[in-house]
């Protein structure tokens, strides 16, 4: 193609810089905003920079004075156990569905779009129910368990299993090797990438869950990150925005220093599958 | 038993229950968590089940169609569903043009910064809605950064959260930001689906942009719009995390979609009308999406 005129790419640029701005402006608030005190807030609500980045006081009362060391460690363990999981059953289920043919695998693979289309607000509170039913209401592990195999990670690795090609696996097939060897030693290390994305999808949803912690972690010990800071946005100091924007620096980081360096992972995740 | 089975059979055998063990996992987890769920919930709007039966719920009483009845002569429950469709139609189509506009800027308009536009405009995408709520509660306070940045132009900006009238606007504008991200990335992916050389072919023959957009990029880009929309439909529909926070569905409950007013129920412990409205709400769902499909698959 022909170049554009330069003026127009001018413009172009222009604007696309604009909207990155506005896009990014959020982020330059909170980070600002963190290490503000409230006095400061209260007396010049509309100045940009802190007046001193070394004021961490907003940082140190969130650990020290509310509990969100706690809430870092339930989330590093709700998040660590749902990629686990989520990886270990998603390439199992993504195989099966893709490369072995079963009777009824049509049926599976309603459910798991199914599962991607139900809104869940018509789900949560009979899920409520269930936990209950368990005895498990107030755990972690009621926060894990609906999420242990998320649709959307069977979906992706089922998508990856097709471009597998089927004669490798017929190939140790007619050498005798087992089905489980067949999975171990020729498919997984096939499949690397697309279990990273997997990973990537998962750890974001499960790091950025909000509805179903809300609902059964019901005290401090179980909540999650989201879940606490929820709850003080929404408690007595509602309006202590130091706090609240170091809170919201710690609920971000993680996923921030992630997508900086995988940011192809999350892209692809996103590109691959439409869905979130 | 096996002797008689012959040869050839046996590994096939084994990768059947090989299969039914892989897919177990996801089975088990799909039963107990939402084909359940989604059963419980349909048979319990039929009920009259309340919070005190949470423990014993087979001890509830069938009471027909009443619940629904109830629900959907509900002033709130009404008001509601309006709320959600102001939500989808403002929203939605907010959202699309503008990751339309900027996958088309990113794909078609420049050649350098392409991955560093993308990240920042992708950005938005994967923050935590809790974070993004509170630094939106801050920047939108009377006084706040907001409003500040609109008295350095000479302006004074409204009471964007406390007024029911500029509520609605604010908290549309947070979803359009963390939802714009995904709209651009989709639609980027089906722009670069498009041969460079029907453009090339369209400008010999000396087809105008404007027109080689029309002709021939909307029409190719179908899938991905079809895609999108249902995406961007089914999201907006079921709107719960940005009003929860931003305004617990206030004031006056302007904001108030039909998520949060079922999960208002729930929190109140009338059980059986929260299902009952959130089977409203999927049969809704279902139907949007089923004439969504049809009518971008018929054009």
């Amino acid at each position: 193609m022909d170049k554009p005129h330069p003026v127009v790419t001018a413009v172009l640029y222009g604007l696309l810089t604009l909207g990155a701005l506005i896009a990014l402006l959020p982020f330059a608030w909170v980070l600002f905003g963190a290490f503000k005190t409230q006095a400061e807030i209260m007396s010049a609500p509309g100045a940009w920079l802190p007046q001193n980045f070394g004021n961490v006081s907003n940082f140190i009362a969130l650990f020290a004075e509310r509990m969100f060391g706690r809430y870092m460690l339930n989330s590093l363990i709700v998040s660590s156990a749902t990629v686990v999981t989520n990886v270990l059953f998603a390439t199992m289920a993504g195989y099966a569905l893709a490369k072995l043919e079963f009777p009824g695998h049509k049926l599976v693979f309603a459910c798991v779009l199914t599962a991607m289309m139900v809104p869940y607000i018509a789900l949560f509170v009979p899920q409520f129910f269930i936990i209950v039913q368990m005895g498990l209401v107030n755990t972690l592990t009621a926060i894990v368990l609906p999420m242990a195999v998320m649709p959307i990670g069977v979906f992706i690795m089922r998508q990856f299993a097709d471009s597998v090609p089927t004669e490798l696996l017929e190939a140790a097939r007619i050498d005798g090797a087992g089905e489980f060897a067949i999975f171990f030693k020729i498919f997984l290390p096939l499949v690397g990438p697309a279990m990273a994305t997997v990973a990537i999808i998962t750890f974001l949803n499960s790091w950025n869950y909000f509805l179903w912690p809300l609902i059964v972690a019901q005290n401090q010990d179980t909540y999650t990150l989201p879940v606490g800071l929820a709850v003080a946005s929404q408690g007595a100091k509602s309006t202590d925005y130091g706090l609240l924007l170091a809170g919201a620096i710690v609920v971000l980081l993680p996923v921030l220093i992630l997508f900086l360096f995988l940011q192809k992972y999350f892209v692809q995740g996103i590109a691959g599958t439409g869905i979130k | 038993m096996s002797r008689f089975v012959s040869w050839m059979q046996a590994p096939c055998r084994q990768r059947v229950s090989t299969a039914w063990l892989f897919i177990a996992p996801f089975m088990t987890i799909f039963v107990l968590f939402t084909a359940i769920p989604a059963v419980l919930a349909l048979i319990y709007s039929f009920t009259d089940i309340g919070v005190a039966d949470i423990r014993h719920p087979l001890d509830v009483d069938f009471v027909s169609f009443q619940t629904f009845a109830r629900v959907l002569t509900n002033p709130g429950f009404l008001k509601s569903i309006w709320t959600t469709a102001l939500f989808v139609v403002i929203g939605v189509p907010l959202t699309m043009i503008i990751g339309l506009a900027l996958a088309i800027g990113l794909n078609n308009g420049i050649t350098k910064l392409r991955a560093t536009y993308r990240a920042a405009f992708f950005l938005p995408v994967i923050t935590n809605i809790v974070a993004a709520a509170v630094i939106w509660q801050y920047a939108f306070t009377l006084s706040g950064p907001v409003n500040s940045i609109l008295a350095s132009i000479g302006t004074a900006g409204p009471n964007w959260l406390g007024d029911p009238r500029m509520a609605m606007p604010t908290v549309i504008m947070l979803a359009v930001w963390r939802n714009v991200g995904t709209c651009m990335v989709l639609f980027l992916a089906g722009l670069q689906a498009i041969p460079v050389d029907v453009y090339e072919a369209a400008k010999i023959d000396g087809a105008s942009a404007w027109r080689r957009f029309t002709a021939m990029t909307l029409p190719l880009l179908k899938p991905a719009t079809l895609l999108v929309t249902v995406l961007m439909t089914v999201s907006f529909m079921n709107i719960f995390d940005e009003p929860y926070l931003l305004t617990k569905g206030g004031p006056l409950s302007s904001t108030k979609s039909v998520a949060l007013w079922v999960y208002e129920q729930f929190g109140q412990g009338n059980i059986a009308p929260a299902m009952a409205g959130s089977y409203v709400m999927l049969a809704i769902v279902v139907v949007l999406g089923v004439l969504q499909l049809r009518l971008l698959r018929a054009r």
